[in-house]
């Protein structure tokens, strides 16, 4: 296979290191520098942002959700894919998000502070508080294999209401925050709907997630965490401390959901239990397994997915003459029935999902058209 | 302090034998296949929907209790031949993440098919504690828990110590290779642990319901959960474990419950969680060190 060398560069979050050819610079690629990442990413943005043009209000929210939750998926695929360790549990990160940014803002607002602070220093607090938290789950977490960590992770989840109930005078019980949050700025109102700005505050928060976790997966710590999942012993030779690396992207990959939830929080102005429950926890992991798991692009196509899909069940389901009992039970469970049938069918099938999809196809065009022009280029 | 201790060890202890009994089902899963089985708690919940059902048509508990045994080890049957047998087992996280989805598939078609609501399940004896002059001790149903516990794990042990399939089971478990050499048909063996321990699960979810808000396509997360940090107290491989752990732990949520208030015991686990993988991540009664990376 001539692929190897041939991949394009912007499949470099790819599992196997040795096809990633950036430092030996056999590859002019864009995304291999860190100034063509940013180069990258702003572009992505201007086109995001240029496209929330375009949309109606409804659907900037909805591009503002699916920013939300690359956040989160881009955090979790890091941490699966990098790092081998499965949480269930990125929901809770991402509710501790949400909680500090709403108790944060609430605070700011009612303390009578306004503009960038009152719309900065909550998604700062989120992001804090969230990788605090997962900082402790990481350590408790880091000695142990899948399965366990993914239990433990499981039980955070279901104990998320309980904590919501048991702390109510602060955390508003079941029915959570109302969450104030500054508005649109007085410049741009007459300019653009809300929803508009609401889109792109959630895109700057994805695009900040991307590429920085893009720049942790070249730099030597994304290396260490490569090792240590691969071989343990081996890394722990090379003076690798495995329980550090484990924990740092525990920490790194809980910030992110934090972020998430933030956004979310921001987006819905609302922080409550039920948003964050288990199967939201489960929906993260079946984006990230769609996607392709380990992989950036992947995590994005994941997003999407978990945006559109119940948004195309729900329009299908509207036009079928159902009577209203099956409606309402179809309404969400569909759902969920098709994400866990896409997990298991993956997970067996294609476990390289989307994003893999993508790579081997385009591999397979280029090595058709390659072949014509390889003999005068090498 | 007028806290009826006595009442409260019983029904804890009731409690406690239940997760003991679905911690064991996880335990068997893991010594036959070496995976966690994360569906464990959705399969009960379809057993327990097959056994309302057949309870309800028959006008029978009893009849409705061998349903849940017998549509347990249909279901671990045709999860085992029909997905999980195709799982890479290269990748760790794999079968994990293929069991989470058969979760979503699972809960999500009993509440098409059933709706959300909770229906209330009938217990075959009263609830009400029996009472020894002013003492309330423990009631009949507790009572009955403890006994078909008892008994299925009277009946397993006995399996595993003193039968040949028993023996062949614990021997492809341990070492699949020397066993397949001895003539002994792992995979078949594989299957076998799948089907029992399914059975095993459905009938611990079915004693559990008539104690909890009812019948639910999420009746068993809870109980899942409060199994499997049964099963990582005792340490995943020994079911002398399971079984102390699930009791100590039943116990021990039943007074969280009873002084701290019912909001209170999801978090107790959490706490029990962390505290043993800190303390201990090999779990209190395995032999190996199984789980640290």
């Amino acid at each position: 296979m001539t692929t190897t060398t041939e991949r394009p560069a912007d499949t470099s979050e790819a599992r196997m290191p040795e096809q990633r050819a950036d430092a030996s610079g056999r590859r002019p690629a864009l995304l291999g520098t860190v100034r063509g990442r940013y180069a990258v990413a702003a572009i992505g943005l201007v086109l995001a942002v240029g496209a929330t043009f375009l949309l109606d209000p409804y659907r900037n929210y909805l591009l503002s959700l699916t920013a939300a939750y690359v956040c989160a998926t881009a955090g979790l695929t890091m941490l699966v894919g990098r790092t081998g360790q499965l949480s269930l549990g990125h929901a809770a990160f991402m509710a501790t998000g949400a909680y500090a940014f709403a108790l944060t803002s609430n605070g700011l607002a009612e303390a009578g502070i306004e503009g960038p602070v009152l719309l900065l220093a909550p998604f700062l607090v989120a992001v804090v508080a969230a990788t605090a938290f997962g900082t402790l789950v990481g350590a408790a977490g880091a000695r142990l294999h899948g399965p366990y960590l993914a239990g433990l992770t499981l039980a955070i989840v279901l104990a998320l209401p309980a904590v919501t109930s048991t702390f109510s005078g602060l955390l508003g019980g079941d029915q959570g925050l109302y969450v104030q949050t500054e508005r649109r700025p007085e410049v741009l109102s007459t300019v653009i709907a809300n929803e508009q700005w609401q889109a792109w505050v959630a895109l700057v928060a994805a695009a900040i997630v991307l590429v920085l976790l893009a720049q942790l997966g070249r730099s030597p710590s994304g290396i260490r965490m490569q090792a240590v999942r691969d071989d343990t012993a081996a890394a722990r030779l090379s003076g690798i401390d495995p329980f550090r690396v484990k924990v740092q992207a525990f920490a790194i990959s809980a910030g992110a959901a934090g972020l998430g939830g933030a956004v979310l929080a921001y987006v819905t102005q609302a922080a409550s239990p039920g948003a964050y429950g288990l199967a939201f926890s489960l929906f993260l992991l079946v984006a990230i397994v769609v996607g392709g798991t380990g992989t950036l692009p992947g995590a994005v196509w994941g997003a999407l997915l978990l945006v559109l899909l119940p948004e195309a069940i729900a329009a299908v389901t509207e036009t079928l003459p159902l009577p209203d009992d099956a409606v309402s039970r179809l309404d969400g469970n569909l759902a969920v029935l098709i994400f866990g049938a896409l997990l298991v069918v993956i997970m067996i099938a294609a476990p390289r999902g989307i994003q893999g999809a993508l790579v081997a196809l385009r591999g397979r065009i280029r090595s058709r058209t390659t072949r014509t022009t390889r003999t005068t280029s090498t | 302090m007028d806290v009826p201790i006595l009442l409260l060890a019983g029904t804890g202890l009731a409690r406690g034998a239940i997760f003991a009994a679905f911690a064991l089902a996880l335990v068997l899963i893991w010594r036959a296949a070496r995976i966690a089985n994360f569906a464990q708690g959705a399969m009960a919940t379809v057993s327990c929907y097959v056994a309302f059902h057949v309870s309800a048509l028959t006008g029978n508990y009893w009849i409705g209790l061998a349903a849940a045994l017998v549509s347990g080890a249909v279901l671990g049957w045709i999860v085992e031949r029909g997905v999980m047998r195709f799982v890479d087992r290269s990748n760790p996280l794999a079968a994990v993440i293929v069991a989470i989805g058969l979760v979503m598939v699972l809960t999500s078609t009993l509440a098409i098919a059933f709706g959300a609501d909770y229906r209330p399940m009938p217990a075959p004896f009263p609830r009400e504690p029996i009472r020894i002059g002013d003492v309330a001790v423990i009631s009949p149903y507790s009572l009955f828990v403890l006994v078909v516990v008892g008994v299925l794990m009277a009946a397993l042990a006995l399996l595993f110590t003193r039968t040949s399939v028993g023996l062949a089971m614990r021997a492809a478990a341990f070492a699949p290779e020397v066993s397949r050499l001895n003539g002994v048909r792992v995979d078949r063996m594989r299957t076998l642990g799948w089907t029992l321990s399914a059975a095993v699960g459905g009938l611990a979810a079915l004693l559990v319901i008539p104690t909890e808000l009812g019948l639910n396509p999420h009746a068993s997360d809870q109980l899942f959960v409060y199994a499997f940090t049964v099963a990582i107290v005792g340490g995943l491989d020994s079911p002398v474990g399971a079984v102390v752990a699930g009791l100590a732990v039943g116990v021990i949520l039943t007074f969280v419950t009873a002084f701290a208030g019912a909001t209170f015991a999801p978090i107790a686990i959490v706490l029990i969680l962390l505290v043993v993988l800190l303390a201990r991540p090999q779990g209190l009664f395995a032999a190996r060190e199984a789980r640290v990376a």
